[in-house]
């Protein structure tokens, strides 16, 4: 479904910040992206939806296909209607609006207006706390109610692929659980393949099928997520557990050996 | 009724029909400010300018009132997707500061342009309103002032019903509020913000013709755009609402301050009275009536 083909990214016009990315989405499936702070992951998603140019960033190289049409030149609202959405970072509700007009904001380029009515009662299906809540102003809910939120904005654009920025960010596991099986649930019943940026490694490579990892701005392992876990360099860098699946402490770590390695 | 009761609401009849053409005034900045962040002091001269437009439409053309009204509202969103596309996308992403020195330069342009244009003389519009006054129980209002009065009810009516139920209205205000991730919503913000220039620069069009009505035409009255600053900084500087609160606040307050301080002191004190609450609202009180001190969540 996607294609992502060598990408270069430049910000500001002298720093290289992805230096030749690949990677691929097929139909339905859910990838995991992962890395540490400043690999590029982020970047990465934003080089697809298209919104580079205004946050002063370039795309040098490389080609970006979705269902087979190259897509990288395209103005994010084309983007947008093509069928890949973006759940930015940071729970990124718009404050002034409520509930429920955050919700149809999502739905700005479908013309079916009568559908999205009903579409929206679905989104409530999957979680039912935000109807309870639907007159109220988004910057008024919880952290957890926010990023279902932006989910449910995401979702009733219909995409045929979703990518999401670290949904786990800085909520309670018990939520971060919820909202992960409502996922799944999504990627189950309407087939939306969903490709996740992900910190929280033990989550994402429970959740995903196929995994890449990356490191300042190029993919340095990739695999199916069961094999990924079963990685000596995954588990102690990612996972925090070493061979005899015992956790390490920070002092005995020789990190430096090892990474060295990984990054050349 | 007694007339010292009779005289405070005459003043404050005539208070809201002033305070309604400074909330029309307001609301064409807020609606730019809200949405792009930009403060456009080339606003004063679209109102000048579509108060000479209107009237010549009136007179050289033999436009009927209402037809020319229509038609300066058009050519006045004409100008504001044309001042957007020429002059404001080219600076996207340059410092605030310098896109809002840029709107002085095309004030300073528009003004000299209306100069050659129109020349320098004062005209005087043929109001199509009947000039004697309507008496309502004691209290007089001139016709104007209805007309004004109830044009600016419908017109915040209108704004009401497109920025809260209309697609594109919706849209707005999600600009407004994170200009990148409305990106992400498929809304094309180069639309919007050109759609923002436009209703802005009808609002000023339509503070120009009833401006027009009430006093003379010249290149001056880009200056009667300056009034309507206290009453944005009253309203909160971002806040449409705030604007029309703000402006019938200013309007009511200038005229009673004028009705009964004026007697005293002996003039003058109306054109001061929007700048001394203009100042005092900003020692006390300095995000307005309907600004939000900033929240922020870590």
């Amino acid at each position: 479904m996607l294609k992502v083909n060598n990408i270069e990214v430049v910000y500001n016009d002298v720093i290289l910040v992805l230096k030749g990315i690949s990677l691929e989405v097929p139909d339905g499936a859910v990838v995991a992206l992962l890395g540490a702070n400043g690999a590029g992951k982020t970047t990465t998603l934003k080089a697809i939806s298209g919104i580079l140019d205004s946050q002063n960033g370039e795309l040098e190289d490389g080609q970006i296909e979705f269902m087979g049409n190259p897509i990288h030149r395209l103005d994010p609202d084309r983007i947008v209607k093509k069928g890949i959405t973006m759940v930015p970072e940071g729970r990124r509700v718009f404050e002034n609006l409520n509930v429920m007009e955050n919700i149809k904001i999502g739905a700005h380029t479908r013309t079916d207006r009568r559908q999205v009515k009903r579409d929206v009662e679905k989104t409530f299906d999957y979680f039912p706390v935000l109807e309870g809540r639907k007159d109220r102003l988004a910057i008024f809910l919880s952290g957890g109610e926010q990023q279902m939120l932006v989910i449910c904005r995401a979702l009733i654009s219909k995409p045929k692929l979703m990518m999401l920025d670290e949904p786990s960010l800085g909520l309670a596991p018990l939520l971060v659980k919820e909202i992960f099986a409502m996922l799944r649930v999504v990627n189950d019943k309407q087939k939306t393949g969903i490709l996740l940026v992900e910190q929280n490694a033990r989550v994402a490579l429970n959740f995903a099928k196929y995994g890449y990892i990356m490191e300042n701005g190029k993919i340095v392992l990739d695999g199916p997520t069961d094999l990924l876990v079963k990685n000596k360099d995954v588990k102690e860098f990612y996972l925090g557990v070493t061979d005899k699946m015992e956790k390490k402490s920070y002092a005995q770590v020789k990190h430096y050996k090892r990474r060295k390695r990984w990054l050349s | 009724m007694n007339t010292e009761f009779m005289f405070f609401i005459q003043l404050v009849v005539s208070g809201i029909a002033l305070g309604c053409l400074y909330a029309l005034i307001a609301v064409g900045f807020v609606l730019i400010l809200k949405a792009t962040g930009i403060m456009n002091f080339a606003q004063g001269e679209v109102i000048m300018l579509s108060a000479f437009i209107c009237y010549f439409l009136v007179t050289t053309f033999h436009v009927p009132f209402l037809v020319a009204v229509l038609l300066t509202g058009i050519i006045a969103g004409l100008m504001g997707i044309v001042t957007e596309r020429l002059i404001l996308r080219p600076m996207l992403g340059e410092p605030i500061f310098s896109v809002v020195m840029v709107t002085i330069g095309l004030s300073i342009f528009l003004r000299s342009m209306a100069g050659i244009l129109f020349g320098h003389n004062n005209l005087v519009f043929p109001s199509p309103f009947p000039t004697e006054a309507v008496k309502m129980g004691g209290i007089v209002v001139s016709q104007t002032e209805i007309w004004i009065m109830l044009s600016s009810l419908v017109l915040a009516a209108v704004f009401f019903i497109f920025f809260k139920y209309s697609r594109m209205g919706l849209a707005m205000r999600g600009t407004a509020d994170h200009q990148d991730v409305a990106l992400l919503m498929g809304i094309s913000v180069k639309q919007v913000f050109a759609l923002i220039w436009a209703v802005s620069f009808i609002t000023a069009a339509a503070s120009g013709v009833f401006l027009a009505n009430v006093m003379v035409i010249n290149l001056g009255l880009s200056v009667v755009a300056i009034g309507a600053f206290p009453a944005i900084v009253l309203g909160g500087l971002e806040s449409i609402p705030g604007a029309i609160v703000g402006g019938l606040a200013i309007g009511i307050i200038e005229n009673l301050a004028g009705g009964y301080l004026d007697q005293i002191i002996g003039g003058g004190v109306k054109d001061v009275t929007p700048f001394v609450v203009l100042f005092l609202v900003l020692m006390i009180r300095p995000y307005g009536l309907f600004g939000k001190k900033e929240i922020e969540r870590v």
